[in-house]
């Protein structure tokens, strides 16, 4: 599954994006498995309430399902205008 | 509909003329909203650096027009969104709206860019002399959507 970050995520964590190989249902289960591995991914997702996720570019919340995901983003709240 | 994800700049005059003759003759009200980069008080913002998700973008913008063109029945809708290091006194984005009257055209264009603020993959950050910082969404802008 590919794994996006954007904005201050993408800079705490230090990387876009990477591959990540999981067998976890829920986004929620996948950011646990993310926060175990390293600290700066303990750090980056230490408050939920202040990302947001979206599975294949479609917005959406922390217990959604990953069945089928090709592509998870994860990014503070978007700020256009 | 027009949906442009560019880092070249734009001239919204030329950008709103071209719109607003593609808009046709059944257009008689044509709204449009053009977003700068605003120096802060002090006058120290080098640039303004903007991120956003490719892929997503065009999507997210795309659905958004799509959605406001079905409720306001516009004769044509327009959403341009720059991204990269941009400086002050740039513009950034626009939105232009045509309808057969202005009432439509007023709201959609406000629907747009209420929806753009927040429903569209782009982050901010200020890159000023003193150090740098992401911009932070305002509840304002979340609250905004609610009136839709």
């Amino acid at each position: 599954m590919r794994v996006l970050y954007f904005a201050w995520l993408r800079e705490r964590i230090g990387l876009p994006e990477e591959e990540v190989e999981t067998g976890a249902a829920t986004v929620s289960d996948l950011v646990a498995e993310l926060r175990a591995r390293e600290e700066r991914y303990a750090l980056a997702f230490s408050d939920l309430r202040a990302l947001r996720v979206a599975i294949d570019q479609e917005l959406t919340d922390f217990d959604a399902a990953l069945d089928g995901a090709k592509e998870v983003a994860f990014f503070p709240p978007m700020t256009g205008g | 509909m027009m949906i442009r994800v560019q880092s070249e700049p734009f001239d919204p005059g030329k950008t709103l003329n071209a719109f607003t003759t593609s808009a046709g003759d059944s257009a008689g009200a044509v709204v449009s909203f053009s977003g700068i980069v605003r120096d802060t008080p002090d006058g120290d913002l080098r640039c303004m650096e903007i991120e956003h998700y490719p892929g997503m973008t065009e999507k997210a913008l795309t659905n958004i027009a799509q959605t406001a063109s079905a409720r306001w029945s516009l004769s044509a809708v327009l959403v341009i969104h720059r991204f990269g290091g941009l400086r002050p006194g740039e513009p950034i984005m626009m939105v232009a709206t045509a309808a057969p009257h202005r009432a439509a055209a007023f709201e959609a264009a406000e629907f747009l860019m209420d929806y753009l603020k927040s429903r569209a993959p782009f982050w901010k950050k200020e890159i000023r002399r003193d150090g740098s910082e992401w911009v932070e969404s305002r509840s304002s802008d979340e609250a905004a959507l609610k009136r839709w």
